[in-house]
């Protein structure tokens, strides 16, 4: 039975920092790539990654991250111009790296027929509008998920 | 090795994970069954991502060589 379907990953984007959005695009993109079906539940924070306005503007958050290639304390991290910072030295490495962009994963994904849907309630809870979001995404629910994810053979939360 | 002739070439030099395999995706699908396409990227990540990609995908990973900072394959469309 299984045989019969393309192989599937689900997968919940759930929070809006620059190095958080690029894992699930890449991922849905290559499965893709894979011949797989893929799909992409954005919620709360993760909407970002498909609103129009932020997706150019995502960061990386300088507090409670102890991955900073330069340590800094939590107390300086709060300062004013740090979240710029950290923002900065993370594009400075993916030019270095000619990583792709979110807008091309982004235009990838939709190439590639990856499922995006936006999660109804977190979008009423933020006030984001349907027309806030890039086009090609539909607007759900946990059930809508679910119903998908229930034939996943890969299911992720990022 | 023997040299192989391919029906189209692409370079994706300078790019990083996933548009290597994203690009070749989309150009093998536009080859005809038994065509062959020359890769070629400069992505160290490439090597081990085309011998998964082309098991997965059942095309044919002819070669797969390293020509200095380069990695060069190439992929026969199989069906």
């Amino acid at each position: 039975m299984a045989e019969d379907r393309p192989k599937r990953i689900a997968i919940i984007a759930g929070h809006g920092g620059l190095d958080e959005a690029y894992p699930p695009l890449i991922l849905a993109t290559s499965a893709v790539a894979m011949e797989m079906e893929a799909a992409i539940f954005f919620t709360f924070y993760g909407l970002f990654i498909v609103h129009k306005e932020r997706k150019n503007r995502l960061k990386v958050a300088p507090v409670g991250n102890a991955a900073m290639p330069v340590p800094v304390p939590n107390i300086i991290g709060i300062l004013p111009g740090m979240t710029n910072m950290a923002t900065g030295m993370m594009k400075n490495w993916m030019k270095k790296a000619n990583t792709a962009s979110i807008d091309d994963l982004l235009e990838m994904c939709i190439e590639f027929d990856v499922r995006l849907i936006s999660c109804q309630m977190s979008m009423d809870v933020m006030g984001i509008k349907k027309e806030d979001l890039i086009d090609g995404i539909e607007t759900a629910g946990a059930a809508s998920f679910l119903e998908y994810a229930m034939d996943a053979d890969i299911t992720l939360y990022m | 090795m023997a040299d192989i002739t391919p029906d189209e070439v692409l370079d994706c030099s300078g790019m990083s994970c996933p548009m290597p395999v994203l690009k070749t995706k989309k150009a093998v699908d536009k080859l005809q069954p038994g065509q062959v396409l020359k890769m070629i990227a400069t992505d160290p990540g490439s090597q081990p991502d085309m011998e998964a990609w082309t098991k997965k995908t059942g095309h044919e990973l002819l070669q797969s060589e390293k020509d200095g900072d380069k990695f060069v394959f190439f992929i026969k469309k199989v069906g």
